[in-house]
């Protein structure tokens, strides 16, 4: 399996001498469905932003496929399903609206979308089970089905890494386990890379083969089934 | 009215700006950017004091400045790790700053500058229509030709940033075209309620759109309306023509929130 991310000696710092992240070596295989859990300020969200070329390591080196990730060659196929909080703006966009700005890159800038391109707009929407509600506005729908659509739009510009940022905040125990099984499916039938990012990870555990707690550094990474029982709730991550 | 002429280009301009105003502020307001049209007035505010004090047509000043300006907010923004507001406010006051500075040298607090401040619509001449179409016309071409990518930018600006979308570009293309709008608003509402042409209409169509394409071209439908009307108001009822168009526009947002609420029960 070839290496789609690689993170060699990374630190981090905001201001100098304090330090979010340190020593972090990390290598993820293309194909693998990874869990990066870990407390809130632990690191997390600075690690994805290296991983994505946003942020530059004060120390260390971050490569996608074997290219320094900030000036990665094949940003297309990256997928980003950012914070609830930064997406949707104030506009009543329907699904089919939202999941569309997911072929901007893939599709070209100017004039409106090809065939090919609204097909894959439709596939995208009929994957994540939204097909039903394609023309209603996002913010009309609970908190699970907004996720699925913004996932549906990372889809549609056909990713290779697909990268979510806590995709579960705001989303009701039962929508967060049918929010996984729906990433482990779209794992199988696509064979993206996925990072699932969250502070929280017990729904996603029984689909991941491994799980990654940042702590600053990395304090483990194995499959789920060896993280010792105390540290199971990631707010326990310090024990 | 139609049969004065002074009307007619009136009612000319007033509908190209009608048009643009709304269609540019979209952007803005669904990124809750609805004050940037605000700080570019401001600063187009120091460009007319410049172009009073130079003896140079205080328009194309007001253009040079609010591009200037718009172009500063989003660098300051998105480089120059200053928070949205905190960007907005800082050319805000200087650029309020500079034009009484500049108009004070200039000698010239006077009836003219009080024309760029609340409008003179009815003052419009056969060339400044021409500049008025021409650049609006240009403004709305790339708004047509842009849409698909600043509307994937208002639904998820740092997803379109990773996988490679040039929002840098896009949204000083924004700032731009906000200038550019500022700038011909100018004679139709003035400076002090320029905003309120690119916000009101956005705001009102939100209300009681059912998609985002539905609210861009509702937003330029309660523009151009708000404009046509207002003129027309002002004209029978002798009223200011800038003012009364803002009113009408405060108005039809109070009866869409109305519609909508009325929708959701």
């Amino acid at each position: 399996m070839s290496l789609a991310i690689e993170l060699s000696s990374v630190s981090f710092a905001y201001r100098a001498g304090h330090h979010v992240l340190e020593g972090v070596d990390l290598r993820i295989g293309e194909g693998a469905f990874v869990a990066i859990a870990g407390p809130n300020g632990g690191g997390k969200t600075t690690l994805v932003r290296i991983i994505l070329g946003l942020e530059r390591p004060s120390e260390g080196t971050a490569s996608l496929y074997g290219e320094p990730a900030h000036r990665f060659s094949r940003r297309r196929t990256l997928g980003y399903l950012a914070q609830r909080s930064e997406l949707g703006g104030d506009a009543p966009a329907t699904v089919r609206e939202v999941v569309s700005a997911g072929r901007l890159a893939a599709g070209g800038l100017l004039g409106p979308l090809r065939r090919r391109d609204r097909e894959l707009v439709t596939e995208a929407i009929e994957r994540v089970g939204l097909g039903d509600f394609a023309d209603t506005p996002v913010q009309t729908l609970s908190g699970g089905m907004q996720q699925r659509a913004f996932i549906a739009k990372a889809l549609a510009g056909e990713p290779s890494i697909l990268v979510l940022d806590e995709p579960t905040t705001g989303v009701d125990a039962e929508s967060q386990e049918s929010l996984a099984s729906l990433l482990a499916r779209l794992h199988s039938e696509l064979g993206a890379t996925i990072l699932y990012v969250s502070h929280e990870f017990g729904a996603v555990e029984q689909f991941v083969e491994r799980l990654v707690l940042v702590r600053r550094t990395i304090v483990f990474d194995g499959p789920p089934q060896a993280l010792p029982g105390v540290w199971h709730d990631p707010s326990h991550a310090h024990a | 009215m139609l049969e004065l002429e002074f009307m007619r280009l009136a009612l000319g301009a007033g509908a190209v700006v009608g048009v643009l105003a709304p269609a540019v502020g979209f952007f803005l307001v669904q990124r809750r950017q609805s004050l940037v049209g605000d700080g570019i007035g401001h600063v187009a505010f120091a460009g007319v004091a410049a172009g009073i004090l130079l003896d140079v047509s205080p328009i194309v000043t007001a253009l040079v400045a609010a591009v200037l300006g718009g172009v500063a907010i989003e660098f300051l923004r998105s480089k120059g790790g200053t928070a949205g507001d905190q960007a907005l406010a800082l050319v805000f006051y200087t650029g309020i700053a500079a034009g009484v500075v500049l108009i004070s040298a200039a000698g010239a607090l006077n009836v003219d500058l009080f024309q760029y401040l609340f409008g003179s619509i009815l003052t419009v001449t056969r060339t400044d229509l021409v500049v008025i179409a021409s650049l609006g016309t240009v403004g709305l071409a790339i708004v047509g030709l842009l849409y698909r990518p600043l509307a994937g930018v208002v639904v998820d600006e740092e997803g379109a940033r990773v996988a490679g979308v040039p929002i840098g570009a896009l949204n000083v293309t924004v700032a731009a075209l906000a200038a550019v709008t500022v700038a011909l608003s100018m004679r139709v509402v003035g400076i002090l309620l320029v905003a309120a042409l690119m916000v009101l209409p956005v705001s009102a169509a939100g209300r009681i759109a059912w998609s985002m394409r539905s609210a861009f071209l509702l937003s330029i439908a309660v523009g151009l309306v708000s404009v046509l009307t207002g003129l027309t108001v002002s004209y029978y009822a002798d009223l200011p023509p800038g003012g009364t168009i803002v009113l009408v526009a405060a108005a039809v947002f109070g009866v869409a929130l109305a519609a909508g609420a009325l929708r959701r029960r």
